[in-house]
């Protein structure tokens, strides 16, 4: 289990906006979109938190957290890196370089390296079909990547990894 | 404004802000600056052109030039040739591979020739984060003219007169639906707007929002006006972050300038928009499963009927249509269902927008007139497949749709030609195929999207879709049977019959009508155990040709799990027992001595 960081002041900061809602009824998703903004994840005690907060059962909440591919109860690496497996990336080889991905970090799709240097998700689509295959590094898009180019792309990421660039 | 005497134009779309044209418009602002001309020429950061192939794009008023694949490096040089001198810099123009030419104007290019703009109209044209520009193209004239000289009635009426379908696949008349929500009884009535875009491959819905997001206010305001709605939500994906910022930007906009609010434009009607994000889950696309997840929950979908119409979101009547749809509703408004109903065909009227995508050359956004031929779509337009490759089939309609065949080239795009083939018009996307692609395999990438997106909520759709999937892994590993393809079929049929929503009751449609086009292609992996198009790994055997191996190593010492042996200059071999089929050898070797079968 990760210790959270600064818990007070993240849940503080968390309170503050649920206590602003205008309407709590039908909130949730909003919620935990703001909570994992504020936390990187949703880990079970943030979870009990909304729930407490919003006066809705936990179970709710967990539903609504499993349910969305885009909530996370687990933490994610610092350099996120997901590979775009839509159908144009697909047909024009995105596996390969997922593959090749795996290979070179050693995890696989949903896990994070040991060192928390980097996790590796596939995704549906960020819309640079153009560019495909395309994968983006904390929200950096990378076209036309073949497997060759995976390693150069992981190492300009490690060589910044001391410092926190987010 | 007066004393500009030339707009620079740069694509800020998602295509070619990942190519960096943030960095291009930011070195044009600094060129220009250089040369102190920053008062008589300005940048203008517009929406998508639609040529996402040639990105970034950079377009010229008024000389009206076209400029493709601009670097930011190149920035320098437009600056010093073109806007100083006045010299067009052809190097950076678009080069027709089949005249070989170069086109200063787009009009002439052959990807926009055949198109038609409607939905589209100002992506390209007006900065999207300026709700001037978008006035000084009509923008918010229709809500007036429907404020002004329109009753809700007469509003309807215009819609359902037009022949405006649901573009956000089913088809369903627009008018209907509105005229529905408007004679349903209640007080508080809500308008929604659907920018689940989650058809992967396909962006047309994000590049309207994008490039014009006050043509979706607008239109959400005139359908509010008509059924008598006071607040609209737009739910859209959080997996699009520059879309959610300028719908933002455009909403504050229209408040401020009391287009959106209390009191429009000083008549009694008031309506308010907000945006709703989704989380991710591809059945939030199903209009009641939408409806559930802007009320917080699990994006489930309801029975129905009861419709949205009578009770959508909070039980309350509710007019839900597509980001696209919304698009074409001020231009019907102003120019009328007479001018809207001419274009397209019997049934299908007006334009369609798709994402072209895939091993064709000219990947980008169109919009054609309904009724244009699929060879016309992908040969004109399209500029035919990558790599001098054969056109094996179009997708269309995503995880919904099916497959096309070379035998229905000449099939006009519209609602039922593309149904009577068993794909669907679907949201537009568009994904072209070409000899090495397995249709097998195909379907069975489509199949594992719908398994993973599947909410579980009805039987058929989620024990039913992860079965045929696990024939369909069978088949391509090539273990199936012949009674497999059967079964394949009798179970897509009962999983379209008996799904709860649209999800599950399309879901079989990619295996089902690569089934009946690719017949032969299953076929050969069950009986010969051979995938033809060489994309199933486990069916391919590699293994080197000893007369033309000339033994230079390459392959042995890139092999990643060693099982290539030989001496050097002598022939060498492959262990089919140890190879993990990974086609590094394949690739590598210099005389192509190594085949694939």
């Amino acid at each position: 289990m990760h210790e959270l960081k600064n818990a007070d002041q993240k849940y503080a900061q968390l309170d503050e906006f649920i206590d602003a809602l205008p309407e709590k009824d039908g909130a949730l998703i909003m919620t935990l979109h703001k909570a994992q903004e504020i936390f990187g994840y949703l880990p079970a005690e943030v979870q009990n938190h909304v729930a407490h907060k919003l006066q809705i059962p936990a179970s709710k909440v967990y539903g609504v957290v499993t349910f969305y591919s885009f909530f996370t109860t687990k933490p994610k690496g610092r350099f996120k890196i997901n590979v775009c497996m839509g159908t144009a990336c697909f047909v024009r080889d995105s596996q390969k370089v997922l593959d090749e991905i795996t290979k070179e970090l050693q995890i696989k799709v949903g896990e994070n390296t040991p060192d928390g240097l980097f996790s590796l998700d596939a995704l549906r689509c960020v819309g640079a079909c153009g560019l495909a295959p395309v994968i983006s590094v904390n929200g950096k898009v990378y076209g036309r990547v073949k497997p060759e180019d995976v390693r150069n792309i992981v190492e300009e990421h490690m060589s910044m990894g001391g410092n926190d660039d987010e | 404004m007066n004393n500009l005497r030339m707009h620079i134009l740069v694509c800020g779309g998602t295509g070619c802000v990942s190519s960096d044209s943030k960095a291009v418009h930011g070195r044009f602002v600094a060129e220009l600056a250089k040369h102190k001309m920053d008062k008589e020429v300005q940048v203008v950061t517009t929406g998508c052109f639609g040529f996402c192939e040639q990105g970034p794009i950079v377009k010229i008023y008024p000389d009206n030039i076209f400029y493709t694949k601009v670097a930011p490096a190149d920035v320098e040089l437009i600056v010093k040739e073109h806007v100083v001198k006045g010299r067009v810099v052809e190097k950076l123009l678009y080069h027709d591979p089949e005249k070989g030419t170069s086109e200063a104007e787009h009009r002439h290019i052959p990807f926009y020739k055949s198109q038609m703009r409607i939905a589209l109209r100002n992506c390209g044209i007006i900065d999207p984060e300026k709700i001037d520009d978008y006035i000084s193209v009509d923008g918010y004239a229709a809500l007036g003219k429907a404020l002004e000289s329109m009753t809700p009635d007469l509003v309807v009426e215009e819609i359902k007169r037009s022949g405006l379908r649901g573009r956000g696949g089913a088809g369903f008349p627009t008018g209907l639906k509105w005229d529905a929500a408007k004679k349903a009884a209640g007080a508080k009535k809500y308008v929604v707007c659907n920018a689940d875009e989650g058809d992967p491959g396909a962006f047309m819905d994000r590049s309207v929002l994008e490039g014009d997001p006050h043509s979706v206010l607008e239109a959400m305001a005139i359908c509010g006006y008509a059924i008598g709605a006071d607040e609209g939500v737009i739910y859209i994906r959080a997996e699009y972050p520059l879309a959610v910022e300028r719908l933002r930007i455009a909403i504050a906009q229209a408040e401020e300038y009391g287009l959106l609010g209390g009191n429009i434009l000083g008549s009694d009607f008031s309506f308010h928009i907000r945006i709703n994000l989704g989380a991710g889950a591809f059945v939030c696309g199903e209009e009641t499963a939408l409806l559930n997840s802007i009320q917080g929950s699990r994006g489930e979908p309801r029975t129905r009927p009861p419709f949205p119409a009578q009770k959508g979101l909070w039980l309350a009547p509710t007019n839900n249509n597509n980001v696209e749809t919304y698009a074409n509703i001020c231009p019907i408004i102003l120019k009328g269902a007479d001018w809207y109903s001419s274009i397209g065909t019997e049934k299908s009227k007006g334009t369609k927008v798709f994402a072209l995508a895939g091993k064709i050359n000219n990947v980008g956004l169109v919009e054609v007139p309904m009724g244009t031929t699929i060879r016309e779509i992908v040969y004109g337009i399209g500029g035919g497949i990558r790599g001098d490759k054969k056109f094996k089939a179009l997708q269309t309609g995503g995880p919904s749709g099916g497959c096309i065949s070379n035998e229905n080239l000449d099939l006009p795009v519209e609602y039922e030609s593309l149904a009577s083939v068993g794909s669907m018009m679907g949201s537009g996307g568009m994904i072209i195929l070409d000899e090495d692609d397995c249709m097998v395999n195909i379907a069975k990438f489509y199949l594992e999207f719908t398994v993973d997106e599947s909410c579980g909520k009805c039987t058929p759709c989620r024990i039913g879709n992860r079965r045929m999937h696990e024939i369909l892994e069978r088949i391509t590993q090539g273990n199936g049977t012949m009674a497999d393809l059967d079964e394949l079929k009798d179970l897509g049929e009962i999983i379209k019959d008996c799904s709860l929503c649209g999800l599950g009751q399309t879901a079989p449609n990619p295996v089902l009508s690569t089934l009946r086009y690719f017949y032969d292609e299953y076929e050969a992996h069950v009986k010969e155990k051979k995938c033809p198009a060489g994309a199933c790994k486990n069916l391919l055997k590699y293994r080197v040709l000893p007369e033309k191996c000339i033994g230079c190593t390459l392959c042995a010492r890139n092999c990643p799990v060693s099982c290539i042996e030989g001496e050097r200059k002598k022939a060498h071999v492959i262990d089919s027992e140890k190879c993990i089929k990974c086609g590094v050898c394949y690739s590598k070797c210099p005389v192509k001595a190594i085949v694939r079968d």
